[in-house]
């Protein structure tokens, strides 16, 4: 399990020391290939060690915009733009520098001291490594477009500053997450991110549905997120057991899952917990349901946080701490585990669930829950770098087809997003709106050359790679569908004739500059990794190779990562099944040719419809049997309770005393206490009426009383100590 | 350690809250009034914790603040029921216990 050089290493230095003294030991960056790396450096690319600028700047936005937004003749605007740019420089100039370096295994950062409990040290940091960088530069370009697109899509806005304040505090807690050294950090940002995606997703608050979708999603990631906070606890022992002295550092839990110390038990209930967070956030099968209904938000919301980089956190997390995944679902070992059924899964029922809808940011956001279920399966089939490339090439044209959608609504359907009722035949009144969005379909489709192309196969090869033929099949299966619903959201919005009753033209300049760029994102992402080619540079930048080096992952024991040969019969394959898709769709919907209105004529087929529609009836298993069963099983109980038991008693008991009452009251009540208590009522009342003056009513005065009473009790006690 | 500022500072606040509890009308006010009184304390538990260097009083202060979410919880909701039912959130209005 363990590599001797690991081990010695581990030994000699204990371990313990890591962090904010990380630099004494800048010396010896400059790591070989295949060495574990237990500490950040501190000294080096001064980008790269500064990484906490990158979560300051959109921070002070986030208030200068809720301070002075309003004032500003911009509304805000301007200050959201000037720090997302800084952010975007940044981070282009981290990934500069890191590309600089990348030959070399160091992990930059900085670690400092957040609370002490005794000997417990929680710290806040940045541990910058290749994924993070990538993070950076994704999360800052989509930003970008996304802000510069705000302007145009939601002029006049009654919430226009309030929108750009949430955008800043989103970019802001998306790099704490994104930078974040230890767990608890990781914690925080995505408790915040989960908040932005609340308040942007209500953010016409005044539509019922849109506060209940806000509602929804914020509970569904939570109850993911009890999930994730069991993990971030259990990582803190698995470090324990390692090194003798708990943890929350991503190195330290990496080093330690890897270490073969820490029981299996403990590594694979980590691993469970852990997974559900990750579900919760990723919009996994089962706990999905909330990403469609998050589309209630304004669509650049949708884009940005909906497709492009909030829900990747799950899948980011999970690549973070890899080793307690590929150790606790040995994961190395072929066999069929959580994290690759959960993914196959998703990649299936969120394709299906695609074709019911008729709203085209539904489409787009079922489509994301499918590329969100290939990422997870990519992990689960140790194919690290594949599924963090299409993570990075997804982002961009999920984005490039979010913005579209919002092109088509805000020009062509008048802030309709039905495909059915408003569009149709926008193709010549949009061009590029229409070559864009085609670019972006394509690239999530997998044609050759697009993005999506060569961040699919190379998951599907490294699945087969590894032993996980079945996967590969769902794999191809979803290809398929991704490509027919594409093909029939592509043929609703932009052929046949226009339905809606609007002049539908092309979107401002605002809008269609951030369409331009993310489809050449979208064409040339791709070719960051386009192995026939010989290019391999996502993963000769973005792997680790220091934390958890991919390359001879714990060698010796045939266990490790390999990466799969590209083969252009299995790419031919695989982009075959995506025009095979299309192709099918182009016969339904453009030559009527197939099984048309089978929904209506064959039972089965209909059942199946309905099925789709209700969403696997999910929301009403949620929402109706659970809840609503457990409040009614909890009502009835509370009702069984109260009648049997406690007015058994009490009526009991009431009928027990009232006779001994009755047989009391004729013997002794009236012939001696009688007149005792009637000496004793009028004294009382007379010392009543006196007291009644204290008592009255007024809340603070019973505070002034209750306050005087303390600081005359605390002056008794001064006095005797004295 | 300088523990005497701090235990001013904490006072002072404390008395800003006590203030804050006895002479605002409004109940919300009251409420972030006993926040910072709530605070004071936990100032006065954490800079002891650090004098004496033992867990004990950091470990009261997390307990202190997750109370004191959980009743700010509970005494929000009281408020906004009060303000919804006597039409306003004065404190001075609630005087049906009068002797």
């Amino acid at each position: 399990m363990i590599d001797s050089v690991f081990l010695t290493r581990f030994l000699s230095e204990g371990g313990g020391e890591h962090g904010g003294e990380a630099g004494e030991h800048a010396a010896e960056a400059g790591h070989h290939l295949g060495e574990k790396i237990d500490h950040l450096t501190s000294v080096g690319p001064w980008f790269l060690t500064h990484a906490y600028l990158i979560f300051i700047i959109p921070t002070i936005s986030y208030f200068l915009i809720l301070f002075f937004g309003k004032k500003l003749p911009k509304k805000g605007h301007e200050i959201g733009i000037a720090s997302i740019i800084a952010v975007l420089g940044f981070a282009g100039m981290a990934a500069y520098q890191w590309i600089n370096q990348a030959a070399e295994a160091t992990i930059y950062g900085q670690s400092y001291t957040w609370l002490r409990f005794g000997d417990l040290k929680l710290t806040v940091g940045t541990h910058i490594d290749g994924i993070a960088v990538m993070m950076m530069v994704v999360v800052g370009i989509i930003s970008t477009l996304v802000h510069i697109y705000s302007t145009a899509y939601l002029k006049d806005d009654i919430r226009y500053t309030h929108y750009y304040a949430a955008l800043s505090l989103f970019t802001a807690s998306m790099m704490l997450l994104v930078v974040a050294n230890n767990t608890l950090q990781l914690l925080a940002g995505w408790e915040l991110v989960g908040l932005c995606s609340f308040m942007l997703i209500g953010h016409w608050w005044e539509d019922k549905a849109n506060s209940n979708a806000a509602l929804k999603a914020f509970f569904t990631t939570r109850f993911g997120d009890i999930g994730l906070l069991t993990g971030v606890i259990m990582t803190f022992f698995v470090v324990e057991r390692a090194m003798g002295k708990g943890s929350f550092s991503i190195i330290d839990i990496n080093n330690s899952a890897l270490s073969g110390k820490v029981g299996h038990t403990l590594l694979l209930m980590t691993a469970l917990a852990l997974l559900l967070g990750v579900m919760g956030k990723s919009g996994q099968f089962p706990l999905h349901t909330w990403l469609p209904d998050a589309m209630a938000g304004p669509t650049p919301v949708s884009a940005l946080i909906h497709a492009a980089t909030m829900v990747v956190a799950g899948v980011y997390l999970a690549a973070r701490v890899y080793p307690i995944f590929w150790e606790g679902f040995n994961i190395g070992e072929s066999g069929i585990n959580p994290m690759i059924v959960i993914g196959g899964l998703t990649v299936i029922a969120g394709a299906a669930l695609a074709f019911v809808q008729t709203d085209i940011k539904k489409v787009l956001a079922y489509s994301t829950i499918s590329q969100l279920g290939y990422m997870i399966m990519g992990l689960g089939a140790g194919a690290w770098t594949a599924a963090i490339f299409h993570l990075f090439t997804h982002a961009f044209f999920k984005a490039l087809l979010f913005l579209g959608a919002g092109s088509v609504a805000h020009s062509g359907s008048h802030h309709s997003f039905d495909m059915k009722k408003d569009m149709g035949g926008l193709r010549k009144k949009m061009p590029i709106t229409f070559w864009t969005f085609m670019i972006g379909t394509g690239a999530l489709a997998g044609i050759f050359p697009l993005a999506g192309f060569w961040s699919k196969d190379e998951i599907l090869a490294n699945a087969g790679n590894s032993g996980y033929e079945a996967f590969v099949y769902v794999g191809l299966l979803g290809a398929i569908m991704t490509a027919a619903y594409m093909t029939r959201c592509v043929y609703l919005t932009f052929f046949g004739e226009y339905r809606g009753h609007h002049h539908p033209h092309e979107s401002p300049k605002a809008i269609t500059i951030p369409l331009l760029i993310l489809a050449v994102f979208s064409i040339g992402a791709g070719f960051l990794n386009a192995l026939p080619f010989h290019i391999e540079k996502f993963k000769e930048w973005v792997e680790p190779k220091g934390a958890f080096p991919l390359e001879g992952l714990v060698s010796g024991t045939g266990k490790f990562i390999t990466h799969a040969e590209f083969h252009w019969s299995d790419a031919g394959i695989a982009s075959a099944c995506g025009l095979f898709g299309i192709f099918v769709a182009y016969l339904y919907y453009w030559k009527k040719i197939g099984l048309i209105n089978v929904t209506e004529k064959n039972k089965l087929a209909r059942a199946g419809y309905v099925f789709l529609e209700k969403k696997y009836f999910l929301d009403i298993l949620y929402t109706d049997i659970i809840v609503g069963g457990v409040k009614k099983q909890l009502a009835n109980a509370t009702l069984w309770t109260n009648d049997k038991i406690i007015n058994g008693t009490v009526n009991g008991v009431g009928k027990l005393v009232a006779k001994i009452g009755t047989f009391t009251y004729e013997n002794f009540d009236q012939k001696g206490i009688d007149r005792v208590v009637n000496g004793l009522g009028s004294t009382s009342q007379g010392t009543g009426s006196v007291l009644t003056k204290v008592q009255s009513g007024k809340l603070q005065r019973y505070a002034i009383l209750l306050f005087s009473g303390v600081i005359a009790l605390a002056l008794v006690v001064i006095f005797i100590n004295r | 350690m300088q523990i005497n500022l701090i235990l001013i500072v904490s006072a002072f606040l404390f008395s800003c809250g006590m203030f804050g509890v006895i002479s605002r009308k409004n109940g919300i006010m009251v409420l972030m009034s006993i926040e910072l009184m709530l605070n004071a304390v936990n100032l006065n538990l954490i800079a002891f914790s650090q004098y004496s260097q033992k867990v004990a009083g950091n470990t009261f202060a997390v307990f202190v603040i997750t109370i004191a979410a959980a009743e700010i919880g509970v005494g929000l909701g009281l408020v906004l029921l009060i303000a919804r039912n006597k039409k306003s959130p004065n404190l001075d209005d609630l005087d049906k216990l009068k002797g």
